[in-house]
């Protein structure tokens, strides 16, 4: 039967009046269907425009995050330019200052933190069997958002008003007095815009995780990866709200004469380090935790055996999550604080290596019970292996506080960290890339292709970085535009530039592999690893409602326990969103909860905020008249309708 | 050593700056207590680290490498030897137990490294003050009498073998203290004044840079510790509290005309003269001092034109505007300020 002839019966049901069809005794045939139907997305811009499929807003939310990469990296590129030689005038202090800032930025709010969320949007509701996210209108509320901030600050670098006061912005450079023009005011917008974001998806990601498991998935068959987003998530939670408030602070210091951080009002500069940090170290490990994810996903897969120690991975996960809240102030060691004081974070610094370790070894003994196959995304993960760990050494030596005071803000910490994000997160997410863009193209990638870009990627990286460890024990501070030639540092930056070019051919062969494959990637099939999780048990890439009928789960690698018999859930309506809602341990079904469809809302709220946020940069009157917009749009989007429950 | 071979430091700076530019503010070449305690603690803290690394690697390597047998290569994923899984328990807990005696040891060695450091504390007999601005270091000499104060710029003269101590202060953002062959690096936040001790062992020339981004030129902002033998020092001292020295010439008398008739004398001091700013750097002994400008351009006649002539092609952004002066006047006020040793 066509499905045009299948959906006559759906239609003929809506006009009289009848609903409440379920999913039990219907077809394969008949089950698409109705479920496409139910699911779908319009074709076209109104589509666009209005989709809460959390696979498609997941997938541009990846696509942006990568553009975004793409414009920090070309920055960091023009800036490697500028240092190649000493005393050189390629670029003025002023244009160098806002790519260090934009580089610092994107990075970090506008890539690393948004890329992960991506994945957990596309990935977390596929892992763990059900159909959407928890708030599908919030997910896309916050696309929207983060779309919004991101394009704030990149047009601002384009009017010449780009910040450049550093990722940081410390006070007083980003304050009233020192802060010239607007450039610190559209940074600390571009913060709130992000961090409404990432806080939206983190709300979401901790209800989908704990309310909508696939009947029998109790805590200890979540999958790491799923584990690693809800920690991830929690520290979004409680670390996010400490820079949005330190940067409204900032916002009202520049707009309306407050004084948070001025000394000579009573204010403090060291109160925005404060809160800066205490969002600022916790937001290393959102990066770092849901890669480590990656690598528990992948390890399994390629090694053809669970992965080793999963109860001490997951405590780990937890246990980094909690001690990364008490080390912020080994980013201030040299405001000069107490030695105790001092001593306390040098310890508890050095405490996080435990749980990293931990990880490390249980993936290496998983690598060693296993039978290891080379596919590009374990390469990838061996290469985090190789790198990360040099980081995480490096960061073992920066919490010493004598040691750091000698290489704090001097490439040596330029060098750690991005051991431990380059490393430690972006190869496993290009890993990731690899392992799941079957799954979300349904074309695999060239393994051919992705050799070349493993090597560059990893030989370029170490050679671009390795050496500004040495430059910072020579004294080369972070964040001068330029170095004078008696330093004799100009022999280790040119080779330090020249290697960032292969770097660069490494992404460029990993984004034209993408490409490439799109087009003419092998045709992938439901699940081409053989791998255990349940997001392999669908079609590549997912139909919208994404499962047919929802899985039941009995060992924590269903695929591999159950094969092609994976027991299903029945009793689900096929006319109506629904998904299952069951208990936060067991995951032991409770309720049938209806799932919000496509609307146009939440890209109309995310654009009345936007504005608002926008128009706050200038005048203070902008909270007060953009609250009539917001208003009007959240009515809108909660407008009571009646539910599918109500109806029956 | 002769004292006059200590003032020779002094004296032939430019020779000294080249010699030493392998040497260039390092951490790796401590010339002070408290770097060479932190560089023995790098070293160590190095060493244990590749260690740590070359082992995990060797894991890593063993385990892509192990031979595996037939029998291995068709077992389900999900049969695991009960055995072997015991076998990783105990090796994964022993390692863990390994890097918890390492990190503690290492925390006890950092402690007791940072303890030493802070020992020198309290047993200074020299105070310097040292404020920072956008893109410059006033320095200070404190003392009891007023007319006793030595103010400098951009340059600290210690004596060798003596703690001293640096009171660091800022006069608008935060910016860093940092003489990597000396000392550890300590900010210098506005409303927080703090201190740090240097010790140095070796008569010598000494660079230091600001080390927390603070703005345009924050890549321009050295300092230059000059360590003398005591009764060097000394004599340096007694020079710096005399008062700028008269023009010779009718050249630099016509420097001093210019200098006192245009906008310089809005923002610099030279004692002795009615020239009494306070936002710029005090420039009566400028000429004795090593650099330019925080150390961008050295101490020589051609630098000194350039820097007046332009000084916003030679540090963009930097808060000395330019004065238009004539060639004339400009060489003249070259020739004036260039006398001022």
């Amino acid at each position: 039967m066509s499905d045009a002839v299948l959906r006559q019966p759906i239609r003929r049901q809506k006009e009289e009046g009848l609903k409440g069809i379920r999913d039990i005794g219907l077809d394969d045939a008949a089950l698409h269907a109705f479920l496409s139907e139910t699911w779908k997305t319009p074709k076209g811009f109104s589509g666009w425009l209005t989709t809460v499929d959390h696979k498609l807003i997941g997938r541009r939310y990846i696509v942006t995050a990568f553009l975004f990469l793409i414009l920090a990296g070309l920055s960091a590129l023009v800036m490697r330019f500028q240092l190649a030689s000493p005393e050189s005038g390629r670029i003025g202090p002023d244009l160098y200052n806002q790519l260090f800032t934009m580089h610092g930025t994107t990075m970090m709010f506008l890539f690393a933190v948004p890329v992960m969320e991506a994945f957990a949007v596309y990935l977390v509701p596929l892992m763990i069997g059900t159909r959407n996210v928890a708030f599908p209108r919030l997910n896309a509320f916050s696309y929207w958002v983060y779309l919004g901030g991101g394009l704030m600050i990149w047009i601002a670098f384009a009017c010449n008003t780009g910040a450049d006061a550093g990722w940081f912005d410390y006070v007083p450079l980003g304050g009233p007095e020192y802060g010239i023009g607007k450039r610190s005011d559209f940074w600390a917008q571009m913060v709130t815009f992000t961090e409404v974001s990432a806080l939206a998806v983190a709300v979401e990601i901790i209800a989908t995780v704990f309310k909508q498991r696939a009947p029998g998935m109790t805590l200890d068959r979540i999958p790491l990866y799923v584990w690693a987003v809800l920690v991830t998530s929690f520290l979004i939670l409680f670390a996010m709200p400490a820079v949005m408030v330190s940067s409204t602070m900032l916002i009202l210091d520049r707009l309306v004469g407050t004084h948070f951080f001025n000394q000579a009002e009573g204010g403090d500069p060291l109160l925005w380090q404060h809160l800066f940090w205490f969002f600022g170290h916790p937001e290393v490990y959102i990066i770092f935790i849901p890669a480590t994810g990656f690598v528990s996903s992948i390890l399994p897969t390629f090694t053809r055996r669970p992965v080793f120690g999963y109860l001490a991975i997951v405590l780990s996960l937890i246990s980094i999550g909690f001690l990364s809240f008490g080390l912020w102030v080994h980013h201030m060691f040299a405001t000069g604080l107490p030695q105790l004081g001092s001593s306390f974070f040098t310890a508890s610094s050095m405490m996080i290596a435990i749980p990293s370790g931990i990880q490390i070894f249980c993936w290496i003994a998983t690598l060693w019970g296993g039978r290891p196959i080379f596919a590009t995304p374990l390469l990838f993960v061996l290469g985090f292996i190789f790198t990360f760990v040099i980081g995480g050494l490096t960061g073992v030596m920066v919490a010493s506080v004598p040691l750091d005071l000698q290489v704090h803000d001097t490439y040596f910490v330029v060098a750690h960290f991005h051991y431990v994000l380059v490393g430690g997160a972006v190869f496993p997410l290009i890993g990731a890339v690899y392992y799941w863009f079957p799954k979300i193209t349904g074309r695999m990638m060239s393994e051919r292709l992705g050799r070349w870009s493993f090597w560059l990627i990893v030989i370029g990286f170490n050679a671009t970085f390795f050496p500004m460890h040495i430059l910072g024990l020579q004294g080369m501070p972070r964040r001068v535009y330029t170095y004078p030639l008696e330093s004799g540092w100009g022999g280790m930056n040119l080779f330090v530039s020249l290697s960032a070019l292969v770097l660069l051919a490494g992404f460029a062969v990993f984004f034209l592999n993408v490409l490439a494959s799109l087009r003419n990637g092998r045709i992938a099939g439901d699940n081409p690893w053989n791998a255990s999780t349940l997001e392999w048990a669908t079609t590549s890439p997912p139909q919208p409602y994404n499962f047919a009928r929802l899985p039941a789960v009995t060992h924590g690698e269903p695929l591999w326990a159950e094969g092609d018999t994976l027991p299903a859930i029945e009793g689900l309506r096929v006319d109506a969103r629904e998904v299952i809602a069951g208990t936060v341990a067991d995951a032991t079904p409770q309720i049938r909860e209806p799932s919000a469809d496509n609307s146009i809302w939440p890209l109309l709220a995310a654009l009345a905020v936007g504005a608002t946020f926008l128009a706050s940069i200038f005048t203070p009157w902008a909270v007060v008249w953009g609250a009539i917009p917001v208003a009007i749009t959240l009515i809108g989007w909660f407008w009571p309708k009646g539910t599918p429950e109500d109806e029956e | 050593m002769k004292p006059s071979r200590s003032l020779r430091f002094v004296c032939t700076a430019p020779v000294l700056l080249v010699a030493g530019c392998s040497e260039w503010q390092s951490a790796l070449h401590p010339y002070g207590e408290n770097a060479r305690t932190t560089l023995s603690l790098i070293l160590s803290f190095a060493i244990i680290c590749t260690i740590v690394w070359i082992l995990v690697m060797l894991a890593l390597a063993g385990a892509l490498l192990r031979r595996r047998s037939n029998a291995e290569g068709l077992r389900p994923p999900l049969e695991t030897d009960p055995r072997r899984e015991r076998g990783f328990t105990r090796m994964v807990g022993s390692a863990v137990a390994a890097t918890v005696l390492i990190l503690v040891g290492l925390t006890i060695a950092s402690f007791f490294a940072g303890k030493s450091n802070a020992a020198l504390t309290g047993k200074e007999m020299l105070t310097v003050r040292v404020t920072g601005h956008q893109w410059w270091w006033e320095v200070r000499y404190q003392d009891a009498s007023p007319s006793h104060t030595i103010i400098s710029a951009n340059e600290i003269h210690v004596p060798v073998g003596e703690p001293v101590k640096i009171e660091l202060d800022s006069g608008d953002v935060i910016h860093s203290f940092w003489v990597p062959s000396l000392a550890g690096k300590r900010d210098l936040i506005p409303g927080r004044p703090s201190e740090i001790t240097l010790l140095v062992d070796k008569p010598g020339v000494y660079r230091g840079q600001c080390a927390e981004f603070c703005g345009y030129q924050h890549a321009h902002m050295a300092i230059t510790v000059v360590a003398q033998r005591p009764d060097a020092f000394d004599a340096w001292r007694k020079a710096q509290l005399a008062d700028a020295v008269p023009p010779a010439g009718a050249q630099q008398r016509r420097g001093q005309q210019v200098f006192l008739s245009t906008g310089c004398v809005l923002c610099h001091t030279i004692r002795g003269t009615p020239a009494g700013g306070t936002s710029g750097p005090d420039l009566t002994h400028v000429a004795s001092r090593q650099g330019l400008a925080a150390d961008t351009l050295p101490m020589t006649r051609g630098a000194l034109g350039a820097w007046i002539a332009d000084p916003q092609s030679v540090k963009p952004g930097a808060k000395m505007p330019r004065v238009d002066l004539g060639p004339d006047d400009l060489n003249a006020v070259v020739a004036y300020v260039g006398s001022l040793k």
